[in-house]
């Protein structure tokens, strides 16, 4: 009895500590994957000759990875303790708390086995075969249990604005999942989509674009919302602008998929749909990043000294410059060049490694101390060290990117005066052979930081205890 | 004009409507206190 009592008393930290070391273990894992099929394009003899190592299959697997064990991990467990801590409530449930634990990494454990086996549903980002998206579809039910029954037993009357990010998160993901995963299963290993045809692409990309829109952005915004007035220790800039960003947000992005079916059978005005409407999307994605950006006003001398501060705000500034990138991208003339080049996997790093990756480490490296009873990190220098092996890292990767794409797609659409193509498509690939280099190394660089990171964490965990925080007992007056 | 011309043209309008609503709802001086507090939940735990 007096244990429940207690228990009732504090906050559930105990899956948040499970949640953020698993998230940096992931984080190391997703990137070094990253690393080898980004030096397979290099070398192309890295994949030793064997079906399971072989870019295909670990390419998936690489996606997979950052996504959902790091992305997914990260924010399972920074939205716990967001929740917990801006409802000033325990969580809903430690049982189910604890089963979303075990239960999302046997999901992605089972990813990381059945992907180099070659078991593939071949959907962009939904390649996991039909009885591990059910797990998944269970495990993220229970989830939305846990977070929105948080939520209805907290302790203030209002419901802080990341948790309406993280909300949104949360239900769209589950929307989008169960729809996109619908499928006729022929065995326990093999299934057969439920969608034909351009059908079938088009709720492919209205997934696979919403993944990015409300996995790796809504959720994330949720983080930013939280973890930068947090660690600025000043309240975000206008709390009025995060409403307005918020409901536009939401609304905007789910129409913009048709943008990765331009020139297609995709019906002309679905493409000029997705391409008007992701042009809209430059307007909210911007009102968010200001609000960010801005919460350091009067504050920005922090940013000399705090590379924890200098991760959140950074990872923003990648925010502006991919939402800015990505409607232009999104632009039909535009896209006639871009698309199916580097320059589109250079974006989606921009967004990947510089917007969630930064915006993870920073709430990582400010949570993690405090949920082991320590002040900070165990090493300062050592975050300070990554912070830079992280931006020279994704800067190297992207600018050689976009050259390579910008370069790649002039070649193929190079004629001669007779109307003949100017080069062959292997000359194309030829020619990108130094910026594959130079990308592999930026990557490299960025793992590498993530081992820093791994490496810090640990002597931070070992160094300290979990600690217990109690949920306070004066009620807020809000 | 047929049917689902007439239901895009009033879904648009509709939606943008809403929108500046919530725009006007949100700049609104009687939120503004209820804001401020809002704003501060994230440091009522310290």
């Amino acid at each position: 009895m007096q244990d429940a009592t207690v228990k009732a008393a504090t906050y559930n930290d105990k899956v948040v500590r499970q949640f953020a070391i698993m998230a940096v273990v992931w984080g190391v894992f997703g990137t070094l994957m990253g690393v080898i099929i980004a030096s397979q394009l290099v070398w192309p003899e890295l994949n030793l000759g064997l079906p399971f190592t072989s870019f295909g299959r670990l390419r998936p697997l690489h996606t997979n990875a950052v996504i959902f064990a790091f992305g997914g991990t990260a924010l399972i467990g920074t939205s716990y303790y967001v929740v917990q801590r801006t409802c000033q409530a325990r969580l809903f449930s430690d049982r189910l708390a604890s089963f979303t634990f075990w239960g999302w990494q046997a999901v992605l454990i089972a990813a990381a086995i059945s992907l180099p086996l070659g078991y593939t549903q071949s959907k962009e980002y939904g390649e996991l075969e039909w009885p591990i998206d059910i797990l998944m579809a269970i495990v993220w039910i229970a989830y939305a249990t846990v977070f929105f029954g948080t939520i209805f037993v907290r302790k203030v009357k209002h419901i802080y604005v990341a948790n309406w990010f993280y909300g949104a998160f949360i239900l769209a993901v589950a929307l989008l999942h169960i729809v996109e995963s619908a499928a006729i299963p022929a065995g326990w290993f093999k299934s057969y989509s439920a969608y034909a045809g351009v059908q079938d692409a088009m709720v492919q990309w209205w997934y696979g674009h919403n993944a990015v829109g409300f996995l790796l952005t809504a959720g994330f915004l949720g983080m930013m919302y939280y973890f930068v007035p947090k660690q600025a220790e000043r309240p975000v800039y206008s709390y009025s602008l995060s409403i307005v960003h918020f409901w536009a947000l939401i609304f905007t992005y789910m129409w913009v998929g048709p943008h990765h079916l331009h020139y297609t059978a995709l019906p002309d005005w679905t493409q000029s749909l997705g391409m008007v409407l992701s042009l809209i999307l430059f307007a909210p994605s911007w009102g968010g990043m200001i609000n960010g950006i801005m919460t350091l006003s009067g504050a920005w001398h922090k940013l000399r000294t705090d590379p924890i501060l200098r991760f959140l705000i950074v990872s923003l500034s990648f925010y502006g410059m991919s939402t800015f990138e990505g409607p232009m991208m999104a632009i039909k003339t535009v896209n006639a060049l871009s698309h199916y080049t580097d320059w589109t996997v250079g974006h989606v790093h921009s967004g990947a490694l510089g917007w969630v990756g930064f915006i993870t480490i920073g709430s990582l490296y400010f949570m993690i101390p405090r949920l082991f009873g320590q002040k900070q990190m165990y090493s300062v220098k050592a975050i300070e060290v990554h912070f830079w092996m992280a931006t020279i890292g994704v800067v190297l990767y992207i600018a050689s990117l976009w050259i390579s794409g910008v370069m790649e797609g002039l070649m193929w659409r190079a004629m001669n005066a007779d109307g003949t193509l100017a080069y062959t498509f292997v000359e194309s690939v030829k020619a990108k052979f130094p910026y594959y280099f130079t990308r592999a190394l930026g990557g490299f660089l960025y793992m590498s930081g993530m081992f820093l990171m791994l490496w810090n964490t640990y002597k931070t965990a070992s160094s300290g205890k979990p600690a217990t925080v109690e949920i306070p007992a004066v009620v807020a007056h809000s | 004009m047929d049917t689902i011309t007439i239901l895009r043209i009033f879904f648009t309008v509709l939606t943008f409507v809403l929108f500046v609503i919530i725009l006007v709802w949100a700049w609104r001086n009687r939120n503004s206190v209820q804001f401020k507090d809002a704003q501060h939940l994230p440091f009522d735990q310290d």
